[in-house]
């Protein structure tokens, strides 16, 4: 056995025997479902719900094992066995998801059990990853580390991951259901645009507590989150959302799967119908069984531990000096870097967006070197960013240099965080059964485009997102720029939104005209980008310059040549 | 990807794709029975023929628990090439565009 020692990895929660008892009984579960399936014991359709409950699809090429990385943090040594797994059992390589996972895409399923096993080493699995469930919570990348953060989302995190996962009641909903958690008071978790969206905050006596939004989402019909309550108390969490599960499972479609989300539940019956049903719920259940006890709360923050830090100065010289030497390493800090909670650490960006990159990619070697530098530097635990890049959250200011080195020397040191080039983009028709377009071979060409660290700087904050179909898993809807590739009679052309937005301020993207070729889409940009510059007041992002002169002159250039 | 002007001239016919129960991967049904992983050695049908050949597939795929997800796609014979009229069934066929040493593309 190989499990990780509790208190060994800072920040990642330690699993204790019942965890590791009950991942380990649903590997042998799966093996046998598996054997029964290949013997012909069980019809693929009745195989089918099984395996998805395990994560594992039917992809164009072969199957695809999605594997749960909760709430986007996990270990040094969880990494370097997933590096492991696609050497193994893959081709090499892992793609890192818009919710915070990890995916393999040359799977065998007679191989799955052993996967599985593996994985169940290192406290590792694939559960809620498919089917109609509560999905991987996700939250901030930089959750406990960020300077803003008012309350870590992890343990909040945590908690819905235990409540939900043996949950009876949420094993068959109508629908797939996304949690998001954000508890800073930017959002770098898109939480509008999840079925729930939970904004952690404190009150003035300091008491953690929660605003709910419910009924965001993405795909074919796009909608934001709406406020269903300002403040739970920290003790009514589980209960809020218990009552919100419920409604959703008693009223939610099951006969029609394009409205079975709670978006359409929302919609359809209004946010004040809907409000009163969840309140009445609410008060139906709050009592002792719900409530979230203090202790409880202790209890799994405790077995997070935290990371020793040494007390430490920002800015110390050494890090000055290496910045005033090196130009590059330098715009790497002003771009991929974030100020941490804790004076003389920062947070770095691992951007796995590289100019002509495939978003999201990571090789089995840089996952292991990745895995090296944060044993290195970050006290063996990382994050995976909804953004599909990796993140250190706690490196000491004067070892940024050297980590920078070894990123830059291995092709890991792209200073693109949150610019232009740091494109979200679904696996798409290369190697999704839905897709009805290529995302990746679009976000290549684009950021081949704008290669230039310098230009991406002088352009500034821009987010492109790009989804292969209207299931949008490339966040298009909320991208600054947004792509969604369709099919016209068996042709890929290019849908281009703008002024989509997925923080607070959540914003849909309008349609800017009539799609075009994936070549054309790549001029569009540039003309979108030529526009902007030549619009944009002092300190403007791309959707300021945008709501202020509107998407004429966008549409205009774009379109000039038709 | 787009297919030339000259390929749209030839005749759409069809062929009978499934992927395997064990491993996944991309089979095309084989003239006579069984399976291959190569669509130039797979049986090509006229469109009339093809629903009474793809439920035959489909009921010996679920007999042998080979195959799983079986359907019928386009292609048209270019030149000797076998092309699929559908991105997605080239891609099938290939392998992703985007990492041309992976798929049966990386060893044609």
């Amino acid at each position: 056995m190989n499990h990780i020692a509790p208190g060994r990895n800072a920040g990642v929660y330690s699993y204790d025997d019942i965890d590791r008892r009950f991942v380990a009984e649903r590997v042998e579960q799966f093996r046998a479902q598996v054997e029964r399936r290949l013997s012909g014991e069980l019809t693929e359709d009745e195989f089918k719900p099984l395996r998805l409950m395990n994560g594992l699809y039917l992809q164009l090429h072969a199957y695809m094992l999605r594997i749960a990385v909760p709430y986007g943090v996990l270990t040094a040594q969880q990494l370097r066995k997933l590096a492991e797994i696609g050497r193994k059992y893959d081709k090499g390589y892992g793609h890192f998801t818009t919710r915070q996972n990890l995916q393999f895409n040359w799977i065998k399923l007679e191989d799955t059990p052993a996967i599985l096993h593996e994985l169940a080493e290192v406290d590792m699995h694939a559960l809620q990853t498919s089917g109609n469930c509560v999905r991987n919570v996700t939250t901030d990348q930089f959750v406990g580390a960020a300077r803003d953060e008012v309350v870590d989302g992890r343990v909040y995190a945590e908690i819905l991951r235990q409540w939900t996962t043996l949950h009876p009641e949420f094993t068959f909903l109508p629908r797939k259901f996304k949690i998001a958690i954000m508890g800073s008071d930017a959002d770098r978790a898109a939480i509008r645009v999840h079925d729930v969206g939970v904004f952690a905050k404190r009150n003035e006596r300091g008491e953690v507590g929660f605003t709910f939004y419910v009924g965001g989402g993405l795909g074919r019909s796009p909608f934001i989150g709406k406020l269903v309550r300002d403040w739970v108390p920290e003790e009514d969490f589980v209960a809020y959302l218990e009552a919100i599960l419920r409604v959703y499972n008693q009223y939610g479609r099951r006969d029609n799967i394009y409205k079975a989300r709670i978006k359409i539940l929302v919609h359809e019956l209004g946010q004040e119908k809907f409000t009163q049903e969840v309140e009445e719920e609410f008060a139906r259940l709050r009592g002792p069984k719900y409530r979230l006890a203090p202790e409880v709360v202790d209890e799994i923050r405790r077995r997070f531990g935290g990371p020793a830090y040494e007390t430490l100065t920002d800015e110390p010289e050494s890090f000055q000096a290496a910045k005033a030497a090196n130009p590059d390493f330098a715009r790497w800090v002003a771009v991929n870097v974030l100020a941490h909670k804790v004076p003389g650490y920062a947070a770095a960006t691992i951007s796995l967006k590289p100019a002509g990159g495939i978003p999201g990619d990571a090789t089995s070697e840089q996952m292991e070197l990745i895995a090296d530098l944060a044993d290195a530097h970050s006290f063996g635990e990382l994050r995976v960013s909804h953004a599909q890049n990796l993140v250190l959250a706690h490196v000491r200011q004067d070892e940024l240099f050297t980590l920078w080195t070894a990123l830059e020397a291995n092709g890991l040191g792209t200073p693109n965080a949150g610019l232009i080039g740091d494109i979200i983009a679904c696996p798409g028709l290369d190697y999704c059964a839905l897709a009805n377009a290529r995302s990746i071979p679009l976000a290549q060409a684009i950021s081949a485009r704008f290669a230039d660290p310098a230009r991406q700087q002088t352009i500034g904050e821009l987010g492109i997102k790009i989804s292969g179909c209207i299931n949008a898993c490339g966040h298009h809807h909320v991208g600054a720029i947004g792509i969604l590739g369709v099919d016209k009679k068996g042709e890929e052309f290019y849908q281009i939104t703008v002024g989509g937005d997925p923080t607070l301020t959540t914003a849909i993207g309008d349609i800017l005209g009539p799609a075009v070729t994936a070549d054309e889409t790549v001029d569009a940009i540039e003309a979108i980008v030529e526009v902007y510059l030549s619009n944009r007041h002092d300190g403007e992002r791309f959707i300021d310059t945008l709501k202020r002169v509107g998407h004429g002159p966008f549409k205009e250039r774009v379109y000039a040549a038709h | 990807m787009a297919l030339s002007d000259k390929s749209r001239n030839e005749a759409v016919l069809k062929a009978i794709t499934a992927n395997r129960l064990r491993d996944g991967e991309v089979i095309f049904l084989a003239p006579g029975s069984g399976w291959v992983e190569r669509l130039d050695d797979a049986a090509l049908f006229e469109d009339s023929a093809a629903e009474t050949a793809l439920a035959a597939a489909k009921a010996q795929a679920e007999g042998e628990q080979f195959a799983v997800d079986v359907y019928t796609f386009d292609l048209r014979v270019v030149d000797g090439q076998r092309v699929p009229v559908k991105t997605r069934e080239r891609i099938r066929a290939l392998g992703p565009t985007v990492r041309i040493d992976l798929g049966k593309q990386a060893a044609a």
